[in-house]
């Protein structure tokens, strides 16, 4: 093996490099997953436990209190729990794989890997955390009586959709975070202020198309769908519940659009800033 | 060419400085956007004055080769580019100019246990630390049990790691590294920890790696360990190649280097008129040579020369030593010799001071001279930390004795511990 070492040259090599390092995505990832629930109590359970109460929140605040109800006599907390869900994995895999960089620095400064493995790491953890919530998706159903039909197939396109976004969003704020350690505070910001802006305890269509503000006439569902997580939602909702809620095509196209503006955008920021993550972490 | 596994050429890395006021470590956002914002307005030179930018070169022309097992030391001061050249072996940065050729997979062991995760059994990671450094999960399942039994934690292997001792620690990970069969093993202080005998094997499997026809780059401080494993050295200054040759005339010219600024003697002209003055302070070797660092095992002597002008009644000269402005002691001339608080007629006196070996550890001190009539008067002030030396523990075996410069006492007790194992 012959390896040249030169200003610039690392760039050419870096998706074998990338390759080489495969089974490293896993060993982190399972590292984070061991981890994660170390010296708590209920342990996995409280995968489980964070979207089960943030849904019962939402059900009696939106669904009691509020008397806001789901469409085509869906459960109110089934329709929740379908939005909870991809929401909770993209916010997780948002803060985590923001973070992942400087939890890691330790690594960074002493050892070579291409660094792309650290953020893409958290962001499976977060996945493999989604993916047993789905568990709680099913119970649920079950409770309900209420089972998805075929339109279930189309749900891993959405998955790979919102799995897209946190990537793409997970490399923009972890290079940012490196250098600007104010996204350290941003970020929780980021994930409240965007559970207000998702609708995951209403319908997409309780957005108002036009929004008159200032005298202007603000396309506010245009605007309001290029938050990527506006098609996740509907996505995720149209495929577990019978098809009884809205799916604007324009919303999931934008997310789209959206979803690998940011990959590109993101691996590209991620790309540039890599070669002196060693220097100023 | 081709017998050569690692080749260097015009290495540089050049770093950028920002001087600039209260600068934190950190960039922030809001720093980031007030400056875009104000550089927008403000076109004048204006900004240069917030922020001087400099740069400073790490490494600077470096050029070497390396042949196919062969053990180099890498040698320098603190800063003198060693851990940059490593860092660019183990390719964590990017040089700024030049280029290496590696023929081998490299190991880099520049801080043991990086990559262990303290809440994870040894036994995670063991595969953790495996994938990190680059192997196989195959690779390290083949090499499991050998790990294992190199560190000896067998019994531990279930146990989260921030349970082990250090020691345990240290050897895990080293064990893992040295399991790696790399072609090219980078070492980089990693024995400063663990007990004696984990070091002795340590070396012993560095040795065992290197013959093995692989390739070891060893940095240390410790001279007695570079010189025991490794055939040559490199010396580096100032982030450049000063020296390659022999590992023994390397190791000489650091230690010779590193006294460099410390001239082990000042002198003083000589002035007639007055009552006293100095005009020699030296720190001589057991060769009475002056020096300006000494082994702590090294005898100190001191050679204080004056002349007397007028005859002199109940004055003594005092001596101090001082590390980084603490005061150690004050020896007096007249503390064990009384007689000289009597008459002292004129002419030139010269005064040889000896300190004890093992008293004063590694470390850099001041000597500081006056004269006077105690709690009378005052001669000559005091001469305050005129000359400095330096005591290093380079040639002893250090890391294990009480009195190691890193583990921070300033002196050195030689005291004696009787103990006897109760019935």
């Amino acid at each position: 093996m012959e390896m040249l070492i030169k200003p610039g040259l690392a760039e050419k090599n870096y998706w074998r490099d990338l390759w080489r390092y495969r089974e490293l995505f896993y060993f982190l990832a399972l590292r984070d997953m061991l981890i994660r629930y170390k010296q708590t109590v209920f342990g996995l359970a409280w995968a489980i436990l964070r979207p089960l109460l943030t849904t019962v929140v939402f059900t009696v605040v939106f669904g009691k209190i509020a008397n806001m109800s789901a469409p085509g006599g869906v459960p109110y907390p089934l329709f929740v729990l379908a939005a909870m869900l991809p929401w909770q994995f993209f916010s997780t895999a948002m803060s985590d794989a923001s973070n992942s960089l400087i939890n890691n620095a330790n690594l960074i400064s002493k050892v070579y890997f291409p660094r792309l493995v650290v953020p893409a790491s958290a962001v499976i953890t977060s996945f493999v955390d989604f993916l047993i919530t789905l568990v709680l998706l099913g119970v649920a159903m079950v409770w309900y009586g209420f089972y998805p039909d075929w339109r279930i197939c189309c749900l891993p396109l959405f998955m790979l959709l919102v799995f897209g976004a946190s990537l793409g969003v997970g490399l923009w704020l972890c290079a940012l975070n490196l250098e600007y350690r104010d996204f350290r505070y941003i970020v929780p910001f980021i994930s409240q202020f965007g559970l207000f802006i998702s609708p995951v305890g209403f319908q997409s269509d309780s957005v108002p198309a036009v929004w008159h503000w200032l005298g202007m006439d603000l396309p506010a569902r245009m605007i309001f769908a290029l938050n990527p997580i506006v098609g996740v939602i509907q996505g995720f909702r149209w495929c577990l519940l019978q098809g009884h809620t809205t799916l604007m095509p324009f919303a999931v196209a934008t997310s789209v659009v959206t979803v690998l503006t940011l990959m590109a955008s993101g691996l590209w920021y991620f790309r540039r800033m890599e070669r002196s993550f060693a220097d100023i972490i | 060419m081709s017998d050569s596994i690692i080749s260097v050429d015009n290495l540089g890395k050049k770093y950028l400085l920002r001087h600039q006021a209260q600068r934190q470590r950190y960039a922030t956002l809001r720093e980031t956007v007030i400056e875009k914002v104000r550089s927008c307005f403000v076109r004048t030179g204006r900004r240069s004055v917030r922020e001087t930018i400099e740069y400073f070169w790490a490494l600077n022309d470096v050029a070497f080769e390396v042949k196919r097992g062969e053990v180099v030391g890498v040698i320098g001061r603190n800063g003198a580019g060693k851990s940059t050249l490593l860092k660019i072996l183990s390719r964590i940065t990017e040089p700024t100019t030049g280029e290496v050729w590696l023929r081998g997979r490299v190991a880099s062991l520049l801080e043991v246990g990086t990559g262990f995760h303290p809440e994870l059994t040894g036994r995670e990671n063991i595969f953790l630390n495996g994938a990190i450094l680059g192997m196989a999960r195959q690779e390290i399942l083949r090499k499991f049990d050998e790990i294992v039994a190199f560190a000896e934690v067998e019994a531990f292997l279930d146990t989260p790691v921030k349970r082990y001792s250090s020691g345990m620690y240290v050897r895990l990970a080293f064990a893992v590294a040295a399991h790696l069969e790399p072609e090219i093993l980078i070492v980089d202080e990693v024995l400063a920890v663990g007990d004696a005998e984990f070091q002795k094997k340590c070396l012993g499997k560095m040795n065992d790696v290197a013959k093995g026809g692989r390739t070891v780059l060893f940095v240390s401080h410790n001279m007695g360990a570079v010189q025991a494993l490794c055939s040559r050295g490199l010396l580096l200054t100032g982030g450049r190649l000063v020296m390659d040759g022999p590992v023994r005339s390397v190791c000489e010219r650091y230690l010779q280097g590193s006294a460099r600024g410390l001239a082990g003697v000042v002198t003083w002209s000589a002035d007639s008129n007055a009552r006293m003055c100095f005009t020699e302070l030296a720190v001589l070797n057991e060769k009475n040579q002056p020096v300006g660092r000494l082994g702590i095992e090294e005898k100190i002597r001191v050679r204080v020369s004056y002349q007397v002008g007028s005859p002199l009644t109940g004055a003594t000269i005092c001596l101090r030593v001082r590390r980084n402005g603490i005061l150690l002691f004050n020896s007096f001339d007249s503390d064990e010799t009384p007689a000289w608080l009597g008459m002292r007629s004129p002419g030139k006196y010269e005064a040889i001071i000896e300190l004890p070996r093992y008293m004063l550890g590694a470390g850099q001190y001041t000597l500081s001279i006056g004269a006077g009539i105690p709690r009378t008067e005052s001669i000559v002030g005091e001469l305050m930390d005129v000359l400095a030396f330096e005591l290093h523990e380079e040639t002893q075996d250090v890391w294990i004795k009480g009195y190691a410069a890193e583990r921070g006492a300033l002196l050195i007790a030689p005291i004696k511990w009787s103990v006897e194992r109760l019935p």
